[in-house]
């Protein structure tokens, strides 16, 4: 028999990683990777937006020479690129990785060490698209990337293997991520925490991943195909050798139309914790709203054809597209919906989350409305490639991702650095971004249906144009300064905010469980659950320290989690999990000099890589020490 | 017979515990769902394969390439589906306990994949004589499919060596042998892709 204050020295001892500079090539713990995520999103989230700037500088008056031609593609190209792959979903799988564990009651993720080497792949994919800058060779064929202007014959320099080559290597790590959340889920929930329990930030995380599972590969297969075109000679979209460009579209399509709700779902799921919180009641029709969860990432895969209306495809598959992404509107309606419900029937506190929230109900309604607008094929082959597009598209996905995304910020920053940031100068933050989000992307509807083509370098005067421009690049600039103020609030809460304490907003999922910032280990003691709102449960925390006498609650065996049943979370059994190990960095490193090697052309070097890999992989797999038996 | 339920004994307890599904080591499902999406990319080629050949010329294949021989693919399906035979055997042997099945399924199916892949060498030599990816799509669709799952075939040949080293090291018995279930399950999953490729790209073009 050990005593509890023993059996928490162990669980120190047996979670706490090495400090110093070593660990940070070798940490394998949720809370730290999620961290990294989030940094590193939000860099390529500033580059991204210091490249939108420039585009809205060049475009403020007609007749601009700031950024010529070639240029601008290579800025537009790499914005969308990098705010879609390299901000969006590593952004919201970095508060997956944080927050899925700790809501879930675990301490970590099923797959530690995949978990670390998807950093490290997201990391030196992204790199890799962006230090095709520093050759000026950077993608410049747009984000969807047709063929055949990208093809060998019309972009015979490298730039769009920065693309096809960084895309398939970051595909690797969100597949990996996407892995690591749905075993997670599946796996490590707290006992109690049955599926008509789980909350329904991580349900939205789920229905993600498992759109991931299933849309990732057309893109991959896609860039593939086009590699081989491009480097090889083959004749997948080259209709001179009997392929179709066309191809490209259906395959890219295929994946883009369920990337929208990948970076969106979650986005969504956020919102969905947010909301009860400070509503101050649990959620209106939860049931409801992981069917809807469900049901989004299922049609998604159903409607990407309304993205080609104007390619000239038959009458009838036109139809079929055009149904479905009407349908697609159902569960939308039904999260929208639930939200309000659960605002006006509970207690609204208007705190800067919630303000946020508020933000993006009334960008994602308005950018859902012009997507309605899209469905109808005549009204889409009229706007198709105008800035309407990009006003539509922008109300999406900053309103319908940035926004959560802030609001996560502010919501769950005090959690992760144990510190409140300050509440008015998020609010400033929010009232500059709101309204210059509104500045920058309302009047492109108006350029857009004036006849404003988008990807123009420049336009002409005397077109109309010129107020509705001069309105966006001011927008712009708005919204930076919204930025600055958040990222001011950040650092200056790192410093000067007050402590935070455990839950500094009476939240009701077991993250505000523990302290902030948590343990390694999470939690002292292994939580039950008996509700999808365990902290609003009757005495629950007094039940939890109750616990910690129990030493199968406190779990404190070897680096030891609780596995328990996919369906009703009953316990099974402990399993051990995997210490910091350096093994995912030199597997990604593997995988860096492959795919770096294939994209400059030197395969001896490329072939390198394959050695490190499989080595790598060798010893990841090696047994640590004689398993137990099951 | 009678038709009185109750009349007839209840299941045992045993019974009736035997049938609830076991839970699933997390091992386990990161196979199901890696294999999920490996199934989905082979999906995603074989699509674009009739993509492109029902926009193609009425021809299949197009410019005069003759349709694919079909002895030799045949054998090489026979010798790679029946390596699951031997693989099974490995699986079922460790769970109940006996090394020996193990290490001499593992063997079978290691010889016979390897066999698999031979072939494809010899049958990619035959075929680079009579046109290559450069040719035209039809070429390109051909190596890059094959040549994809041959890459697979190799993956599961390394999974299947790393797991025999470990066999004859003794890492695995009755209780401890997810490596061995896991590759079990990647090997199959490569068999079942061979059989929508011969249909789709040997058979299909004879139809």
């Amino acid at each position: 028999m050990t005593t509890v204050a023993e059996r928490t020295q162990r669980l120190d001892e047996s979670w706490g990683e090495a400090p110093g500079l070593g660990s940070w090539f070798t940490t394998v713990d949720h809370k730290k990777i999620g961290r990294r995520y989030i940094w590193t999103a939000s860099v390529f989230f500033a580059m991204a937006g210091f490249e939108a700037l420039a585009l809205r500088t060049q475009l403020a008056r007609p007749d601009q020479t700031l950024i010529g031609p070639g240029a601008y593609n290579q800025l537009f190209t790499m914005h969308g690129t990098t705010m879609i792959f390299l901000f969006a979903t590593p952004m919201l799988f970095g508060f997956g990785n944080y927050f899925v564990p700790l809501m879930l009651g675990a301490r970590d993720m099923a797959f530690p060490r995949l978990n670390a080497f998807g950093y490290w792949v997201f990391l030196f994919a992204g790199l890799l698209m962006n230090a095709s800058f520093l050759f000026g060779q950077a993608p410049n064929g747009g984000w969807f990337n047709y063929v055949p202007l990208t093809g060998p014959q019309y972009t015979p320099k490298v730039n769009i293997g920065f693309y096809t080559v960084g895309l398939l290597f970051l595909g690797i790590s969100t597949t990996a991520g996407a892995i690591n959340f749905i075993v997670t889920t599946f796996k490590l929930r707290a006992p109690g925490m049955s599926l008509n329990r789980i909350p329904l930030f991580v349900w939205a995380i789920l229905a993600t991943a498992f759109a991931v599972v299933f849309a990732l590969p057309a893109l991959n297969a896609d860039n593939a195909m086009l590699l081989l075109d491009r480097k090889f000679g083959f004749h997948f979209f080259d209709p001179a050798g009997g392929g179709d460009p066309v191809l490209w579209q259906h395959l890219f399509w295929l994946f883009g139309h369920p990337d929208v709700y990948i970076i969106v779902l979650p986005a969504l799921g956020i919102v969905s914790a947010i909301v009860p919180v400070f509503s101050r009641r649990p959620m209106v029709g939860y049931f409801w709203l992981v069917l809807a969860n469900v049901a989004t990432a299922v049609i998604s895969f159903g409607v990407w054809v309304h993205h080609m209306f104007a390619v000239g495809l038959p009458q009838l598959s036109m139809s079929f597209f055009s149904a479905a992404s009407l349908v697609i509107t159902i569960p939308g309606g039904i999260q929208i919906f639930s939200w309000v419900a659960t605002m006006l029937r509970g207690r609204l506190v208007l705190a800067t989350p919630m303000l946020f929230v508020l933000g993006f109900l009334i960008s994602f309604v308005a950018g859902g409305l012009t997507g309605v607008m899209f469905a109808v094929v005549p009204f889409d082959q009229q706007v198709t490639d105008s800035y309407f597009v990009v006003a539509h598209f922008h109300y999406v996905l900053f309103g319908g991702a940035v926004f959560p995304i802030l609001a996560a910020l502010y919501y769950w920053m005090p959690k992760i650095t144990g510190r409140l940031l300050s509440e008015r100068l998020g609010r400033l933050s929010f009232w500059l971004i709101f309204g210059g989000f509104n500045l920058l992307f309302f009047p492109m509807h108006v350029s857009g249906l004036l006849g404003m083509p988008r990807r123009v370098y420049t336009f002409l005067p005397g077109l109309g144009w010129e107020g509705w421009n001069l309105a966006s690049s001011v927008g712009a600039y708005v919204v930076a300064l919204g930025f600055l103020a958040s990222l001011v609030n950040l650092l200056w809460s790192l410093r000067r905010g007050e402590p935070a304490g455990d839950d500094p907003w009476g939240g009701d999922s077991l993250e505000w469980a523990t302290s902030s910032p948590p343990p390694p280990y999470n939690f002292a003691t292994v939580p039950v659950v008996h509700s999808a709102y365990p902290l609003w449960e009757d005495r629950f925390r007094e039940r939890l320290d109750a616990a910690r006498g129990s030493e199968e609650r406190q779990l404190a065996g070897d680096h030891e989690v609780l596995r328990t049943s996919e369906l009703d979370a009953e316990p099974e059994r402990a399993i051990e999990m995997p210490s910091e190990t350096v093994v995912p960095l030199v597997v990604a490193l593997g995988f860096l000099v492959a795919f770096a090697g294939l994209l400059a052309g030197w395969y001896l070097v490329a072939a390198l890589g394959v050695p490190v890999v499989l080595g790598g992989l060798a010893a990841w797999a090696w047994p640590r020490r004689q398993e137990p038996a099951r | 017979m009678t038709a009185d339920a109750r009349a007839v004994t209840a299941p045992t307890a045993e019974e009736v515990a035997a049938e609830v599904p076991a839970g699933r080591p997390t091992g386990w499902w990161g196979m199901v769902m890696f294999i999920t999406t490996e199934a989905t990319l082979f999906a995603a080629l074989v699509a674009s394969y009739f993509y492109l050949r029902f926009q193609s010329t009425p021809d299949w294949p197009p410019g005069g390439i003759k349709a694919p021989e079909l002895s030799l693919p045949l054998v090489m399906s026979a010798i790679l589906l029946s390596s699951s035979g031997p693989m099974v055997l490995a699986d079922r042997g460790i769970r109940a306990g006996h090394v020996g099945r193990l290490r001499l399924g593992l063997a079978a199916t290691f010889v016979l994949g390897a066999t698999f892949l031979g072939l494809q060498g010899y049958e990619y030599m035959t075929k680079l004589e009579e046109f290559t990816p450069r040719t035209n799509v039809y070429g390109s669709l051909f190596f890059a499919i094959t040549g994809f799952h041959g890459m697979h075939v190799l993956v599961g040949l390394l999974l299947i060596l790393f797991v025999m080293v470990r066999a004859w090291l003794g890492h695995f018995d009755k209780g401890r042998h997810l490596h061995v279930q896991t590759t079990a399950m990647y090997w199959h999953f490569v068999d079942a892709v061979w059989v929508v490729i011969m249909l789709s790209l040997y058979i299909g073009p004879h139809l």
